[in-house]
């Protein structure tokens, strides 16, 4: 019985792992995306062009052009001539804001008076554009409070003082990198659960292998073995390079990691199963599961918060296994999340693991039927 | 009608009935890019919402007690208050709230005083930097109005400079209104590359390509019979896409349909030379998803300024984009939704888009032709 299992397990195994470019698939490409992917993720806003349009004389005009210069958010600064080169530069897309200064603009400060900048902004990129806008208003802030020590007005007060705590400097890489962790892994085990067992149907050694002595659960035990096996082993390269090669601290336990991971593969796989019990082509069980994935993704918070979404998109989320295992990931990484706290969110995964993985067992014994 | 003519009729006929067929096509061209839709349209949005967060009050007097009120009273803060920092902190770890505004005992007394020291601190959880961000601008929101209160009932002290900020193509600042022309380059990447990638891998892998090319047809007609029935499906779910998107989600079309149609003709070019290339040197279903996943699906999605910006990318990941032939259509679709017809922008793309199509189609017809030797 034992030994069955064992021999079933090592069958598996080598079935998953024999092909030398499917080994590769399973190992390059994760990697790559890890360090590709986590530098492009960012919703940061660097490197940005901004045409101005300074028709001012003074020295104000002057010294809001001499701070975009000196901002690291703004690459190129375009000295634009009129109105028309505006419309060109937003509408190709060559500048993503333009920062027109009035001819009264110095006149008015030096005055006393409130001045005006116009700001255009390409709302075709509206969040980077908000950004931009956010940053073009604190330069602003900084000139006026140089003025008001100049006019020697006393600042009333200090104001808001910010922290950010478990990422103090806000890096992207410490969202993106544990993110993706959850994130490759669930393609991954999708893919490779999905299409073992579809490529062994459209073999028909599937058929054999359910009239075999085996039992159904020992077949999926089988199924499940070798995508637990690579999404461990990726989760684990991933977790050394988000250590050693992006310097992101892991601050919680190890062993909590590991434990959500493992009852998260097993939601997934459970999925995996059960789209490929409902399959009969490596293409379809392939498209399924993509048809799954794409959606748990976008649903998982990574994109954008789940407390954004509308309600009934909300309780949809609750069946994405990759929204459970975001807050786990992070919160081991970043919070030191304690045991409760991380259980909370895996027994939602332990659920989801045991209705798939009991309904993929259901639909396989009923096609022996 | 020639003998070729009626011969290359016969082939796409078959082709499309296997399309037709096979239900997996079916999902990926239509349930696949509705799902896309919906979830850009509903789900995905980067727009402002409201925060939850946690503010500690120390002393409820006078000030202090009044800046509490008006962030209570903000529409972007959703606020639970405690009075002291520790009963929080747990819902802050936890993801319960995105942030905590502490209010000190000391504001009440330093507000107003002639050193200008009254702070309070506004703490986000940085694990989510994009909501920090948020809630940062936020709560220097919230004190920039209440300040202006103050100061227009006693001491007088107006910014000196305020920007006047007008957003161009899109002012009720949507993120839906980019991010639905945006999905619709997913959609055509799936049906082009991935779907494409797929059907032509197992050809190979059953034997069947062989046995095409044992007959009397060529491989350039073998190629384009089997491309040009996924060339109408794309165009298909594009039509679908575009009209849902208008209708729907209530997204501008302020460019031209001929425009629109150049644009996605044009990208279907790579799309599907990207799709034929992988099956061809691959010749595996299974090598084949993944080389389609990693190559065509998640670049169209992270590397292509769908949702992050290709400026802010480090330099030598900007190189990538250069060849990621979504990256052209995006930009051009959200052109042709939100701006218009600006053919000084659509040309370069097209011609960009045209050129890696171009390559991408000899390298595949040269891995296609090397089997045959």
């Amino acid at each position: 019985m034992g030994g069955r299992l064992r021999a079933l397990i090592a069958k598996e195994v080598l079935a998953a792992l024999r092909d030398p470019r499917s080994r590769m698939m399973l190992i390059m490409p994760p990697l790559l995306q890890l360090l590709v992917f986590s530098y492009a993720a960012t919703l940061e806003v660097t490197n940005v062009s901004i045409g101005v349009l300074n028709r001012d004389a003074g020295r104000w005009g002057v010294e809001f052009v001499e701070r975009l210069e000196g901002s690291p958010t703004f690459t190129e600064i375009v000295a634009l001539q009129g109105i028309p080169q505006i419309q060109t530069a937003i509408d190709l897309r060559q500048v993503i804001a333009v920062l027109q200064i009035g001819p009264d603009f110095s006149r008015n400060i030096e005055a006393g008076q409130p001045a005006t900048a116009q700001v255009i902004l390409d709302g075709r990129r509206s969040n980077a554009a908000q950004i931009v806008q956010g940053y073009l208003t604190v330069i602003a802030e900084q000139i006026g409070a140089t003025v008001d020590a100049e006019h020697g007005v006393q600042p009333l007060a200090v104001g808001p003082i910010d922290r950010n705590w478990f990422n103090p400097n806000l890096e992207y890489t410490w969202f993106t990198v544990p993110s993706l962790i959850g994130m490759i892994t669930l393609l991954a085990s999708l893919t490779i659960t999905g299409l073992s067992v579809a490529r062994e149907r459209e073999l028909g050694t599937f058929d054999q292998l359910m009239v075999s002595p085996l039992r159904v659960h020992e077949i999926l035990i089988g199924k499940t073995i070798p995508p637990l096996l690579v999404g461990l082993f990726q989760a684990t390269v991933f977790v050394l390079a988000a250590v050693f090669i992006f310097a992101i601290p892991l601050r919680g336990s190890l062993l909590l990691l590991y434990g959500s991971l493992l009852v998260y593969q097993a939601a997934v796989i459970g999925i995996g199963l059960f789209v490929s019990a409902l399959s009969q082509t490596q293409q379809q069980a392939f498209l399924g599961s993509f048809l799954f994935a794409v959606p748990a993704i976008l649903l998982s918070g990574f994109a954008s918060p789940v407390e954004n979404m509308p309600d009934w998109l909300q309780i949809v989320s609750l069946a994405d296994p990759l929204r459970y295992f975001l807050v786990i990931v992070k919160g081991i990484f970043l919070k030191a999340m304690s045991v409760e706290q991380v259980w909370q969110n895996t027994w939602p995964l332990a659920v989801i693991a045991i209705v798939t993985l009991g309904s993929a067992a259901l639909l396989f014994t009923k096609r022996l039927e | 009608m020639s003998m070729p003519g009626a011969r290359f009729g016969a082939l796409l006929v078959k082709e499309s009935i296997q399309i037709v067929r096979d239900p997996s096509s079916i999902l990926i061209a239509l349930v696949l890019p509705l799902i896309l839709l919906f979830l850009f349209g509903y789900g995905v949005s980067l727009d402002a919402n409201v925060v939850r967060i946690g503010l500690v009050v120390e002393q409820a007097e006078g000030p202090a007690e009044d800046l509490a009120a008006a962030f209570q009273a903000s529409r972007y803060f959703e606020v639970e208050v405690a009075s002291d920092i520790r009963a929080l902190e747990d819902d802050l770890v936890a993801g319960n709230i995105r942030g905590i505004v502490v209010i000190p005992a000391t504001f009440d007394r330093d507000f107003g005083s002639a050193d200008g020291r009254a702070a309070f601190q506004v703490i986000a959880d940085g694990s989510e930097p994009n909501t920090a961000n948020f809630v940062q601008n936020y709560a220097t929101g919230v004190w920039n109005t209440w300040l202006a209160q103050q100061t227009a009932s006693g001491q007088g002290q107006a910014p000196v400079i305020t920007l006047a900020p007008r957003f161009w193509f899109n002012p009720e600042l949507a993120s839906r209104y980019f991010l639905v022309p945006g999905s619709m380059a997913i959609v055509m990447t799936l049906i082009g590359t991935l779907l494409t990638a797929l059907v032509v891998a197992r050809e190979w892998e059953r034997g069947t390509m062989e046995a095409m090319m044992a007959t009397p047809v060529g491989i350039l007609e073998l190629l384009l019979g089997k491309l040009i029935p996924y060339f109408v499906l794309a165009l298909g779910s594009m039509a679908l896409c575009t009209f849902l998107a208008v209708t729907l989600f209530g997204v501008p079309m302020r460019g031209s349909v001929p425009a629109l149609l150049a644009i996605s003709m044009a990208f279907l070019l790579p799309a599907l030379g990207q799709g034929l290339l992988i099956s061809a040197a691959t010749k595996n279903q299974f090598v084949a998803s993944q080389a389609a996943l990693l190559s065509g699906f998640l670049p169209a999605f992270l590397l292509s300024g769908f949702i992050f910006e290709i400026d802010s990318m480090p330099t030598v990941i900007q190189w990538i984009t250069v060849i990621v032939p979504a990256r052209y259509l995006i930009a051009s679709l959200q052109t042709v939704f939100l701006a218009g017809d600006i053919w000084a922008l659509f040309l370069p793309n097209i011609g960009a888009m045209l050129l890696i199509g171009l390559v991408f189609f000899v390298l595949a017809a040269r891995s296609t032709k090397k089997r045959l030797d």
